[in-house]
C-alpha cells in the first residue's frame, strides 16, 4: 500500500499523521528550490512530486532507504536525467537564477555552479591527483589559453592563469592532506583519499552548491570525523551550500541543518534533525513498519513523550 | 552500493605498497625452470634435428648424419629465451581490483617501466639519427624512399594518436582524412593551378572540416558504434572518389600532380633548377632528400603540437574524457566540443600527410586509401602503446620496415602481420610503451603504469 493512499485516507482528525513539512529558515532564501519534481522510468516512478528547499549556507541532507530515489534526485539536479516534470531553480548569491531542468549537464556545473560527486567514485584514475584538480578548472583555463591558441604559443597570460590553477589545486590538496601524493595516479590512492579527492575536485569548479552522493560510504570513523570537518570548512570558509545523500546517521544528525527524508520517491519528512528524528513516518519507513501501523507507532511515540 | 566494495578495497590498497619479495629465490627458480625447458628441448631436438638421414650415392642405403650444432643452438635459445621470459614477462605482478572501476592488469617488463626514460634518451638520439640519415653512406635511393614511407606513417600514427590514444575515440576511418588531404591538393592544383605550399595548409583545413562534419552526427555514438560509423565514412569517401569520374578521375586517379619546389626552385635539370642555383651537379636524389626533410618537419610539427596540446586544458580534457566521460560533464566540460576538437585536429594532420603523399607520388587514385591503410595506422598506434609518441615511432619502423622486408612473400605478409599482432597483444596488451607521462607535476614527473590508464569507451 502506498503512502499517498494513507495520506488521502487520513481524516482531518488524524491530521497528525499527515506529512508536515516543518517550515524553516531554509525557505526564506533558498539556493535551490525543487518543485513538483517527478521522474519516471517507464512504469516506475522513482521520484514522485517532490518539493523542497535547500537553504543558502546550510548543510542539507537527503536520507531514505535504498532505492528511495535519492541518487535520481541528484541526477535530475545535475542534468544527467531530464525530469519528467518539475522545476528546479538555482539562485546564486549574486542573484542569477537558473532553471536546471532546462540546462545540459555540463552547463549546470559551468554556469549554474552546481557541482557533484558520485556514489561510485568517478575519478580520472590514470591521471595524477594534481591533474584531476586541473581538469576541474578546465573552463577558466580554456578561456585563459584563448581556446588553446594562446596556450600553444605559450603566452604569459595563460602561464599566469595556469599557475593560479596549480595554486588552487595545492590549496585543496593541503586541505585534504594529499599534497605529498599530488603526482601519484588517482587510482593508486586508498579509498578514503579517493573520496576526499573527489570532493576537492568538485570544489575546484568553485560551486555555490555542492551535491555529495554518500560521501561517508566506506569510511572508517576517523575518516568520517574528518569528512564532517571538511564539509563544515567548505560551508563556513567558502560559502558553498552543501546537499548530501547519506546513510550514516551519525554524519547526518551531527552536521546537517536540514534533513529531507524520501521513501519510494516521495518526501515523508522535512525539517531539522530533531524534527526528523522524532517523525513517526521516518521511524516507520526505516523500521519497515506497515502503513496501517504508522498511527500506532505515532501514538506510542506521543505517549512516550507525554 | 559502493559501501560494499569499500571495506575490502582498503586492505588491498595497503597490500599493494608492500615491498616486493626478494629476487634471489626467484632467480634460482627461473634458472631451474629454464634448465628443465632446455632439457626437454634437448630430448626433442636430439633425435629430430640432431640426426639426419641421407641416402648414400649409388643406392647404397641410408646413412645417419649427426648435426649437433643445431641441437646445441636450439637448446641455448630455449634456455635463454625461457629465462628472460620468466624473469621479465611472466613474473609480473597481477594486481587486485581497486575500487569498483580500475583493475590492474598483468604486464610490466622493466623496459616498459622505464619507458619515460627511454623516451628522454632515445628520443633525441633517434632525432639526431633521422636528421643526419640522408648523408650516411648506406642511404641509397631505396633506403631513402623507405624512410620517407616510414615517416609518413609515423606522422599518420601521431595524428591518429590524438584521436585514439588521447581522446579514446576509436576511429577506423582515419584514412578518409588522408584521402581528403591528398585529393584536396591534387584537385586544387589541377583546377586552380595552386602550388604545394598554398595547398598544404588548405588540405589540412579541409580535412579538419571533414572531421568536424563527420564528428557532429557521429560523436554521440560510443564504442563499437563509433568504430563502425567511422569505418563506413572511410569507405564512403573512397567510393565517392572512385565514382565521381568527371571530378576526381575515378579509378584512373589524378596524375601529373605538381612536385614541391624549394622556395620557388624546382628540382629540375634546367638552369633555374635547385642544383644549378646552388652550383651543384644535378641529381635526382636532391628531390628525395628534400621530400625526406619535408615529411620529417611535418611529422615533428605534429609531434610538437601534440605534446604541447597535452599540457594545455584541451589536451587534459581529452585524456579526462578517455578516463571518464560522465565525470567530465559533471565538471562542466563540454564533451561534444572536446571530442570534436580531437577529431578535427587528428584529421588535420591526416590531411597534411595526405597532401604530402600526393606531391611525393605525383599520382593518386582511390586504391591508395583502402581500409587496410586505416587498419595499418591503427595497428601502429595500438601496438606502439596508446598515447605514446615514441611507441608509435618504434611500431611504424617495425611494421612498415617489416612489410617491406617481407615483400617477396606477398601472400604471407598479412599472415605474419596478423600473427605479430596476436603475439604483441598477448604479450603486451597495452602496446609496447604502456606508460603515461603526467601532463603536469609539482615535483618529479612519475610515469603512470598503463594498467591504471583508461582506454576510452568510444
Ligand atoms: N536509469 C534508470 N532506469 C531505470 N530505473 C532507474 C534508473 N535509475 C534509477 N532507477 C530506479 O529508481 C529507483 C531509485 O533509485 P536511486 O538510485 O535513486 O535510489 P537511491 O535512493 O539512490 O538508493 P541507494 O541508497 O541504494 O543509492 C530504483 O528503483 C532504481 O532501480
Ligand atoms: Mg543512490
Amino acid at each position: 500500500m502506498s503512502l499517498s493512499q494513507s495520506q488521502t485516507a487520513a481524516t482531518p482528525e488524524a491530521a497528525t499523521s499527515e506529512i508536515v513539512a516543518q517550515p524553516g529558515p531554509w525557505d526564506d532564501d533558498p539556493v535551490l528550490k525543487v518543485e513538483h519534481l517527478t521522474m519516471r522510468f517507464g512504469g516506475l516512478v522513482a521520484v514522485d512530486d517532490l518539493g523542497f528547499c535547500v537553504g543558502r549556507g546550510d548543510i542539507s541532507a537527503i536520507i531514505g532507504p535504498n532505492g528511495a530515489g535519492k541518487t535520481t534526485v541528484f541526477n535530475c539536479l545535475t542534468g544527467f536525467y531530464k525530469p519528467t516534470e518539475g522545476m528546479l531553480t538555482m539562485t546564486q548569491a549574486g542573484g542569477g537564477q537558473y532553471l536546471l531542468e532546462r540546462m545540459p549537464d555540463f552547463q549546470i556545473s559551468a554556469h549554474a555552479k552546481v557541482a557533484r560527486t558520485f556514489q561510485n567514485i568517478r575519478l580520472f584514475g590514470g591521471m595524477t591527483v594534481l591533474e584531476n584538480l586541473m581538469v576541474a578548472q578546465h573552463n577558466p583555463l580554456m578561456l585563459a589559453s584563448y581556446f588553446t591558441f594562446g596556450g600553444i604559443l605559450g603566452l604569459k597570460h595563460f602561464r599566469t592563469a595556469e599557475n593560479g590553477a596549480v595554486d588552487r589545486a595545492k590549496y585543496w590538496l593541503e586541505r585534504i592532506r594529499l599534497l605529498e601524493r599530488a603526482d601519484d595516479p588517482a587510482a593508486d590512492l586508498p579509498y578514503g583519499a579517493q573520496r576526499r579527492l573527489e570532493i576537492a575536485r568538485a570544489m575546484c569548479t568553485e560551486p555555490e552548491l555542492l551535491c555529495l552522493d554518500e560521501p561517508a560510504a566506506g569510511l572508517n570513523p576517523r575518516e568520517t570525523a574528518e569528512l564532517n570537518e571538511l564539509l563544515r570548512f567548505i560551508r563556513d570558509e567558502h560559502g558553498t551550500s552543501v546537499l548530501l545523500i547519506e546513510h550514516d546517521m551519525t554524519v547526518v544528525m551531527e552536521i546537517s541543518d536540514h534533513i529531507i527524508v524520501l521513501d519510494y520517491g516521495q518526501k515523508i519528512s522535512d525539517g531539522t534533525p530533531d524534527h526528523v528524528r522524532n517523525d513517526p513516518h521516518v521511524i516507520a519507513a526505516y523500521l519497515g513498519v506497515e502503513d496501517e501501523e504508522v498511527d500506532e507507532v505515532e501514538r506510542e511515540v506521543e505517549t512516550g513523550e507525554a | 552500493m559502493t559501501s560494499e566494495t569499500a571495506p575490502d578495497s582498503a586492505p588491498e590498497n595497503a597490500a599493494k605498497h608492500k615491498p616486493a619479495p626478494p629476487q634471489t629465490r626467484d632467480l634460482a627458480a627461473s634458472l631451474k625452470d629454464a634448465g628443465l625447458a632446455a632439457l626437454i628441448t634437448f630430448a626433442l631436438a636430439a633425435p629430430i634435428m640432431g640426426l639426419h638421414t641421407m641416402s648414400l650415392p649409388g643406392g647404397g642405403g641410408l646413412a645417419i648424419v649427426p648435426n649437433w650444432a643445431s641441437v646445441f643452438i636450439s637448446v641455448v635459445v630455449v634456455f635463454v629465451g625461457r629465462l628472460l621470459l620468466d624473469l621479465f614477462v611472466w613474473r609480473r605482478v597481477v594486481q587486485i581490483p581497486i575500487g569498483d572501476k580500475w583493475f590492474r592488469r598483468p604486464g610490466g617488463m622493466p623496459f616498459a617501466r622505464h619507458a619515460h626514460r627511454l623516451g628522454g634518451v632515445a628520443g633525441p638520439l633517434l632525432l639526431g639519427f633521422t636528421i643526419i640519415m640522408p648523408f650516411l653512406p648506406f642511404s641509397d635511393r631505396y633506403i631513402m624512399d623507405l624512410s620517407i614511407l616510414v615517416l609518413t606513417y609515423v606522422m599518420l600514427g601521431w595524428g591518429l594518436n590524438i584521436v585514439v590514444g588521447l581522446a579514446g575515440l576509436l576511429d577506423l576511418g582515419y584514412v578518409a582524412f588522408y584521402a581528403v588531404g591528398a585529393y584536396s591538393y591534387a584537385l586544387l592544383a589541377q583546377y586552380f593551378d595552386l602550388g604545394f605550399w598554398v595547398c598544404l595548409p588548405l588540405a589540412g583545413i579541409l580535412a579538419a572540416f571533414w572531421g568536424l562534419l563527420l564528428g557532429f552526427p557521429v560523436l554521440r555514438l560510443r564504442g563499437d558504434y563509433l568504430a563502425i560509423v567511422t569505418l563506413a565514412f572511410g569507405e564512403i569517401i573512397r567510393i565517392v572518389l572512385l565514382n565521381w569520374y568527371q571530378f576526381t578521375g575515378g579509378p584512373d586517379g589524378i596524375s601529373g600532380i605538381p612536385r614541391p619546389s624549394f622556395f620557388g626552385l624546382e628540382f629540375s635539370r634546367g638552369d633555374d633548377g635547385f642544383a644549378a642555383f646552388f652550383g651543384l651537379d644535378y641529381s635526382p636524389m636532391h628531390r628525395i632528400i628534400f621530400l625526406y626533410y619535408l615529411i620529417l618537419i611535418l611529422a615533428l610539427i605534429t609531434n610538437f603540437v601534440t605534446m604541447r596540446l597535452r599540457r594545455l586544458p584541451v589536451g587534459r580534457a581529452w585524456e579526462a574524457l578517455r578516463e571518464d566521460e560522465i565525470a567530465c560533464r559533471s565538471l562542466g566540460i563540454n564533451t561534444t566540443n572536446t571530442k570534436l576538437t580531437a577529431f578535427a585536429i587528428g584529421a588535420m594532420f591526416g590531411g597534411f600527410a595526405g597532401s604530402f603523399f600526393a606531391t611525393r607520388q605525383g599520382f593518386i587514385s582511390p586504391e591508395s586509401f583502402t581500409f587496410i591503410e586505416s587498419a595499418l595506422i591503427l595497428a601502429i598506434v595500438v601496438l606502439g602503446g596508446l598515447g605514446s609518441q615514441i611507441g608509435v615511432v618504434i611500431a611504424a619502423v617495425v611494421m612498415i620496415g617489416g612489410f617491406e622486408y617481407f615483400r617477396e612473400f606477398e601472400q604471407y605478409r598479412m599472415l605474419i602481420f596478423g600473427l605479430a599482432m596476436v603475439v604483441i597483444m598477448v604479450w603486451r596488451p597495452r602496446g609496447l610503451i604502456a606508460t603515461r607521462e603526467p601532463s603536469i607535476a609539482l615535483g618529479k614527473r612519475k610515469a603512470i603504469s598503463g594498467d591504471l590508464v583508461g582506454e576510452g569507451h568510444g
